[in-house]
């Protein structure tokens, strides 16, 4: 079997068991919205609101992220999966990127219903020219996020106290992510400057999904080998 | 075997030699001539007036903290890429971590309260200082991944991996930081390094604060590193005893296994 098959057979089966098990749909989605609700009560001034919504929906999207990997670890861990692939010879960089792309699809999915409910609850406005911008960033930025949570997941899976352990290792390594995808989006949704603004800090969340998608294809056979 | 020399240490009960004594020594002299020198007969700043001596402390205790983290990133990379894979270099990074966690504290608190001395605030949003910070949580989330459990190998790999991506996410964060405190510059009472001049006294007081510190780094690191090999041991030899209890439970009228005891009498626990 070709890598890039395997990659993506492994990529199929996560989002088939998230499919079955419907958990991200019913619990993870739902726990981003209230999360956007939460901010509007501690928040309570429309027009700041609208100014910091691009923030705030990447917060959200953070915390979702945080539980998302969980899940798409305790499913590896549960049965011994992990391990049983592992002895089954598949590349730890077939699983990396299977996982991770895996994971990518549902951040998007999350991604864009979080700009939706902005829309909808903070009073967020796209405009024309902005799209581009927002499409490339919400792209890249699913792609990092993804790429850096399965690595770190990856790390945490298994170990005793990984409940706790993950948002200590993760939440200071997606800080760029935090700083970049915010200004993009800020100038794609004519929160902050002009959408000329935007494409550097896209271009800074695209170096970063960069780097660590080729830190996790070297180093996650290391980190999950035990 | 290479470790025999280490059990020798460990098993005397203490993990000083007559080396790391005179070390230990000159460093407490080190901090006796920096507390001279800073608090006693280097002048008072022109801007800054007394609160440059918290300087004194700060620098070097940042220096130390940088130091640490360089070698703890160096000897996690010796650890992943020598043939040996020895446990020295992973116990040297752990060791270097923590000592390093400890002296990024010490900078932060400290340079919070020059900060509110000259600058009015505790806190700035300036790159240097906020990567600082990722920095201290990042090597706090290192030192919990070192007590995940499991053996002495498996921590050992996990930490190092975990050690060379911190590299790649430091610079990451660092410069991400910069482009954003770019985009909107906030006025500041004084701008760091700025118009600081430093007399030659002080600049002498600084230099030898960062010589004491260093000193006191590697008489830190060799200290800790030892206990580490030390509890590493006793991990082994509390093993070998339970599976001997074990054994001896499993067969109740013979007299105990005698090759399960073979290790246990060699290797003296430290009490």
């Amino acid at each position: 079997m070709t890598w890039r098959r395997t990659a993506w057979l492994i990529a199929r089966r996560d989002l088939l068991v998230e499919w079955r098990s419907r958990i991200a749909l019913n619990q993870v989605f739902p726990f981003a919205g209230i999360v956007m609700v939460m901010f509007g009560f501690a928040i309570d001034d429309t027009s700041l609101m609208e100014r910091i919504a691009p923030g705030l929906v990447m917060l959200a999207t953070m915390f979702a992220l945080l539980v998302l990997v969980q899940r798409s670890f305790a499913v590896e861990s549960e049965d011994g999966a992990l391990d049983a692939l592992r002895t089954a010879g598949v590349s730890s960089s077939a699983l990396f990127w299977g996982k991770s792309l895996a994971m990518a699809v549902q951040l998007a999915a999350l991604e864009a219903l979080l700009v939706l409910l902005a829309v909808l609850l903070y009073g967020s406005t796209v405009r024309a020219s902005g799209v581009a911008l927002l499409l490339a960033t919400w792209l890249v930025t699913s792609w990092g996020l993804a790429t850096v949570g399965t690595l770190y997941g990856g790390l945490a899976a298994g170990a005793r106290g990984r409940e706790t352990l993950l948002p200590l290792l993760l939440l200071p390594v997606v800080a760029p992510v935090l700083i970049g995808a915010t200004r993009a989006v800020e100038a794609a949704l004519g929160a902050r400057g002009s959408v000329a603004d935007g494409w550097p800090w896209m271009g800074l969340v695209a170096v970063f999904a960069a780097v660590f998608c080729a830190g996790g294809t070297l180093a996650f056979g290391p980190l999950i080998d035990e | 075997m290479a470790e025999t020399s280490t059990v020798r240490t460990v098993t005397g009960r203490t993990t000083s030699t007559p080396h790391t004594r005179v070390l230990g020594l000159v460093t407490l002299v080190g901090v006796a001539w920096l507390v001279l020198f800073g608090l006693v007969l280097s002048p008072a700043d022109q801007n800054q007036g007394e609160s440059v001596r918290i300087l004194y402390l700060h620098a070097p205790a940042a220096w130390l903290a940088y130091l640490a983290f360089v070698v703890t990133a160096a000897a996690s990379a010796l650890f992943l890429f020598t043939k040996r894979h020895s446990l020295g270099w992973d116990r040297l990074a752990g060791a270097s971590a923590e000592i390093g966690v400890l002296f990024m504290a010490i900078t932060l608190v400290v340079g919070m309260l020059w900060g509110r001395l000259t600058w009015g605030v505790f806190w700035r949003w300036d790159a240097r200082l906020t990567t600082t910070a990722f920095l201290f949580v990042t090597y706090i989330g290192y030192l919990a991944v070192r007590r995940l459990g499991g053996t002495a190998e498996q921590r050992a790999q996990r930490s190092a991996v975990l050690a060379l991506l911190a590299v790649l996410e430091i610079p990451l964060v660092h410069f991400s930081v910069k482009l954003w405190r770019g985009l909107h510059q906030d006025a500041t009472v004084l701008r760091p390094n700025g118009d600081v001049k430093l007399d030659n006294l002080m600049l002498f007081t600084l230099l030898s604060g960062i010589v004491t510190f260093t000193l006191m780094y590697v008489w830190l690191v060799i200290h800790r590193q030892r206990t580490l090999t030390a509890e590493d041991l006793l991990d082994d030899v509390g093993l070998e005893l339970a599976l001997a209890e074990r054994r001896r439970e499993s067969i109740p009228s013979r007299p105990p296994v005698p090759q399960a005891e073979v290790p246990i009498t060699e290797v003296k626990v430290p009490s």
